[in-house]
């Protein structure tokens, strides 16, 4: 049995719908990435979840019974805001005492508690400073560590690590990750960070306008997206258009030898990942390109290339031969690289 | 029904008492002093209500539109002093580290809130003959013999702007210091000296604000009503002494509370006015 | 340089201006001899011990501090709902209610003290106690609303939010985090309308002026049939009194953002 349910929830401010018809399901003990552009509803979906808002329509389940009835506070979930949200006139200790005092717990219990919390978040020795002495990577350890305390049954966060500078929320991802996976607790976060997602999820849900457009993991969301968006949104990406030709699929001035689209169809939107558009020299390959630009990132090299296609990116490891700008090359590209999608082009 | 909706309700019963204590003790006296306005004069009491239009007659006379001519004006020099001194001041006072800002409020908000009759006590020792300001002038030699100063236009003017000053500042205070510091900045890097900067950036980005705070002033120093009595010849009182006067020792309710009907509908139009220049914020 | 001494120059101007009247009745009231002059004749704290010897003076400091107290604690109650119903939800009715709070302090205080009368001698109530208590509540309410309002606008909605995420219901949420945290501003609202109602005289004067004596009546009454050092002692004690509380808001909240400055300028 599943955690958590939703089935069809629908979320409308007067004309504006801004959760449309989500349904999902989540796992006990995994972590989910409700990953999307900013309005996309990710976070109206969490603030269902927690019971913050309520849906217009449809269901929201916990371990199988609806919970749309039960206010925020009897719902025993934990939570971490964006802003944090910590009390400012209380220090640490208080902070992260606070949901057990509520719930009446002894004074022994809740220094126990505290302490070990403290251990847990790797934030030893700050228990009675005040939350304004803080600095950013300590403030949301105390956050995480609050939302914890009482063992909660589901672990909500909301883009938790959008105040951190770049490096300290990359080491927090893999922190959270390796805590969660600890606790066993069944987490959901929001973001819009796609390296974020991959790096703590076990399930991604890609969000746009207000639905669900994917759900899956990391690696299947990336290598399989279900649509243009998903693919375009999840990591840099080529999107042609292709029609059936002779031994394979043709794009504007190359081929794709061996690439089917499916049966009776005319033509198809594609993806292809810039690691699996392999560049070779001018005439050995099927699709003629020039060099535009490099972008040489030390692991890795992005060349960006004009094609009758228009412009593609390729990448491949440093250590090749160098490229210049205006050298004339070819491209080709596997078929098994390829994801062909099922809906019709937009034009 | 949902949880923010129950919220909702609770907070907007929380207004029930605040609402019956503004609208029965100042709607409601307000409302009444209207009324008392149109009723006629009972000599020993307050007023007997048999409506009459006599209060505002007897209004309409060259005596009182003298006396609000002078009030107006008393006003509105009141004010303009303080703007001018209290503008540039506010400037340098918001450029200060908080830190040393503190002392400076701390100080303006005492002298606000110091009572009419203490400072017209104060200002009445400072310009009298035997413990003012002469007598320290013929200790150092500049006079002969210490001289009374009060009662005088002067000393009414001194009262006055001392007890709008720290008001006017503390109207100015917001935008002042709410003014992005790097607009001065880039006027001083552009080349133009300090006063340049503070007259040529600074006075037109405020315009509103300081068009505002004339008004605001103006009105308050229109309140005044001990300063003028304290300080001035009868020559000098205000409409606001005026109404006093009539309410307290002429027993004249009727007619003091036309005149503060009047006061009040001028005023109003004052600040509608003063809010059409927007550059008021809701704080103060 | 010359910019810095021209600062310098109209600061001290300024404080000159603020200072000489009050130094001048604090020099008057060390007077030894009972009469108006300065500089002062000899050394004497003698009229400050009148102020609580005295048994005119002490009953006027008394009453003073009873009305300041009772309303400025009536004006924090009436402004604390109106400050918290606004911040749960902006409505037009709300708007209008603190209209009327902030009214009576932008009208000019003869109108607040005129309606009084009227209103209290109509409904048979001139004189009594309790009319200035509620007359100055409603006309300093403003103070206690506008630092309130501030307060309330410094809980960020997510810390409410977080707390009941975390178990705490509507009351507990008011009652742990709501009021501890705008605590400092309550206080605040009530040392303004506390001080204020302590000088006030004209409402004071027009509500209860035949049958209570404040310090500003007795000060006023002494100004016009007969001097005596001990308002000056008084008016010393008030002004110190004044720079005390304020003093203390300022050690205790940010001054300046009480009064209007934004929370981060230049915070050094």
């Amino acid at each position: 049995m599943s955690t958590l349910d939703l089935v069809a929830v629908t979320k409308r401010y007067g004309d504006i719908v801004a959760v449309d018809d989500a349904t999902l399901s989540v796992p006990p003990g995994s972590f989910v990435c409700l990953l999307g552009p900013s309005g996309c509803g990710k976070t109206t979906l969490l603030r269902i979840i927690a019971g913050l808002e309520s849906a217009s329509s449809g269901e929201v389940k916990f371990e199988g019974e609806r919970i749309d009835a039960t206010p925020v506070h009897r719902r025993d979930f934990g939570m971490v805001f964006q802003s944090l949200a910590l009390f400012p006139h209380l220090s640490v200790r208080e902070n992260i005492a606070y949901p057990l005092k509520i719930r009446g717990r002894g004074k022994a219990e809740r220094e126990k508690r505290v302490a070990e919390l403290l251990d847990l978040v790797r934030l030893p020795g700050v228990a009675d400073r005040p939350i304004t002495q803080l600095s950013g990577g300590q403030r949301q350890r105390v956050a995480i560590a609050r939302a914890l305390s009482v063992s909660p049954k589901l672990f909500l966060l909301d883009e938790p690590l959008s105040a951190l500078d770049a490096k300290l929320r990359e080491a927090m991802q893999v922190e959270l990750r390796q805590l969660q996976e600890r606790l066993g607790i069944t987490t959901i976060v929001v973001t819009h960070d796609q390296r974020e997602a991959m790096t703590m999820a076990d399930a991604i849900v890609v969000m746009e306008g207000g639905r669900i457009l994917q759900m899956d993991r990391p690696i299947d969301v990336y290598r399989k997206p279900a649509s243009p968006f998903v693919a375009d949104f999840l990591g840099q990406t080529n999107c042609l258009v292709a029609k059936p030709g002779k031994g394979g699929a043709e794009i504007a001035g190359g081929t794709i030898p061996g690439l089917q689209l499916g049966a009776g169809r005319r033509e198809a939107e594609i993806s292809v990942r810039p690691e699996d558009v392999v560049i070779r020299p001018a005439g050995d390959a099927p699709i003629p390109a020039t060099v535009e630009f490099v972008r040489d990132m030390g692991s890795a090299v992005e060349i960006y290339l004009s094609t009758e296609a228009g412009r593609m990116i390729a990448q491949r490891a440093s250590g090749h031969d160098a490229l210049a700008v205006g050298d004339e090359v070819s491209l080709s590209i596997a078929p098994d690289a390829v994801v062909v999608f099922s809906e019709g082009v937009a034009r | 029904m949902s949880a923010p909706a129950r919220t909702n309700a609770s907070g907007q019963a929380a207004l029930a008492f605040p609402a019956v204590m503004l609208a029965a003790f100042f709607v409601v006296p307000f409302g009444l002093m209207i009324a008392v306005s149109f009723f006629s004069r009972e000599q020993g009491g307050f007023y007997t209500p048999v409506l009459t239009t006599a209060n505002y007659q007897r209004f309409l006379s060259w005596f009182f539109a003298d006396i609000l001519l002078f009030s107006v004006g008393l006003s509105a020099l009141v004010s303009a002093v303080c703007l001018t001194i209290g503008a540039p001041f506010t400037y340098l006072l918001s450029r200060l580290p908080r830190r040393s800002q503190v002392p400076w409020l701390v100080a303006m908000m005492a002298v606000l809130s110091l009572s009419e009759v203490i400072i017209g006590f104060a200002w009445s020792t400072l310009l009298s003959r035997t413990a003012g300001l002469s007598n320290l002038f013929v200790a150092i030699g500049l006079m002969d013999g210490p001289e009374a100063w009060s009662p005088s236009f002067t000393a009414v003017l001194c009262g006055m702007v001392y007890q709008a000053f720290p008001y006017s500042i503390l109207v100015l205070y917001p935008a002042f210091s709410r003014l992005d510091p790097s607009l001065s900045e880039a006027a001083r890097t552009l080349g133009a000296s300090p006063v340049r900067a503070f007259f040529n950036v600074i006075v037109p980005s405020l315009r509103n604000a300081l068009v505002a705070t004339f008004i605001i002033v103006f009105v308050f120093a229109l309140g005044a009503y001990l300063l003028p009595q304290l300080l001035g010849r009868p020559q000098h009182w205000t409409l606001s002494v005026l109404i006093t006067d009539q309410a307290v020792y002429q027993s004249n309710m009727p007619f003091a509370a036309a005149m503060a009907v009047f006061l009040v509908a001028s005023s109003l139009i004052l600040v509608l006015l003063s809010t059409m220049f927007g550059g008021r914020r809701e704080a103060k | 340089m010359m910019e810095k001494l021209f600062t310098r120059l109209f600061f001290g101007l300024v404080a000159l201006f603020l200072a000489t009247p009050l130094v001048v009745i604090a020099g008057v009231s060390i007077n030894e001899k009972q009469s108006l002059t300065f500089p002062p004749e000899g050394f004497s704290l003698g009229w400050y011990a009148q102020i609580f010897t005295d048994e005119g003076w002490r009953s006027a400091l008394f009453t003073s501090v009873l009305i300041a107290l009772g309303a400025a604690s009536l004006a924090v109650l009436i402004a604390l709902p109106i400050g918290y119903a606004l911040w749960r939800k902006t409505t037009v009715f709300g708007r209008i209610v603190q209209l009327l709070g902030v009214s009576p302090f932008v009208l000019p205080p003869v109108i607040t003290a005129l309606g009084a009368l009227s209103f209290w001698a109509t409904i048979g109530s001139y004189g009594a106690w309790y009319t200035v208590v509620i007359s100055h509540a409603v006309f300093f309410t403003s103070l206690p609303l506008v630092t309130i309002s501030l307060g309330f606008s410094t809980i960020d909605r997510e810390v409410t939010e977080a707390a009941s995420t975390m178990g705490a219901d509507n009351r507990q949420i008011l009652t742990t985090i709501v009021l501890p945290m705008i605590a400092p501003y309550i206080i605040s609202g009530f040392a303004f309308a506390f001080v204020l109602s302590l000088n006030e005289y004209i409402v004071a004067y027009m509500t209860v002026g035949f049958t209570q004596v404040t310090v500003p009546i007795k000060i006023f009454n002494a100004l016009r049939y007969g001097y005596t050092p001990t308002m000056a002692s008084i008016s010393v004690l008030f002004v110190a009194v004044a720079v005390v509380v304020f003093g203390l808001v300022a050690r205790f909240g940010d001054l300046p953002r009480l009064l209007g400055a934004w929370s981060d300028g230049g915070q050094k």
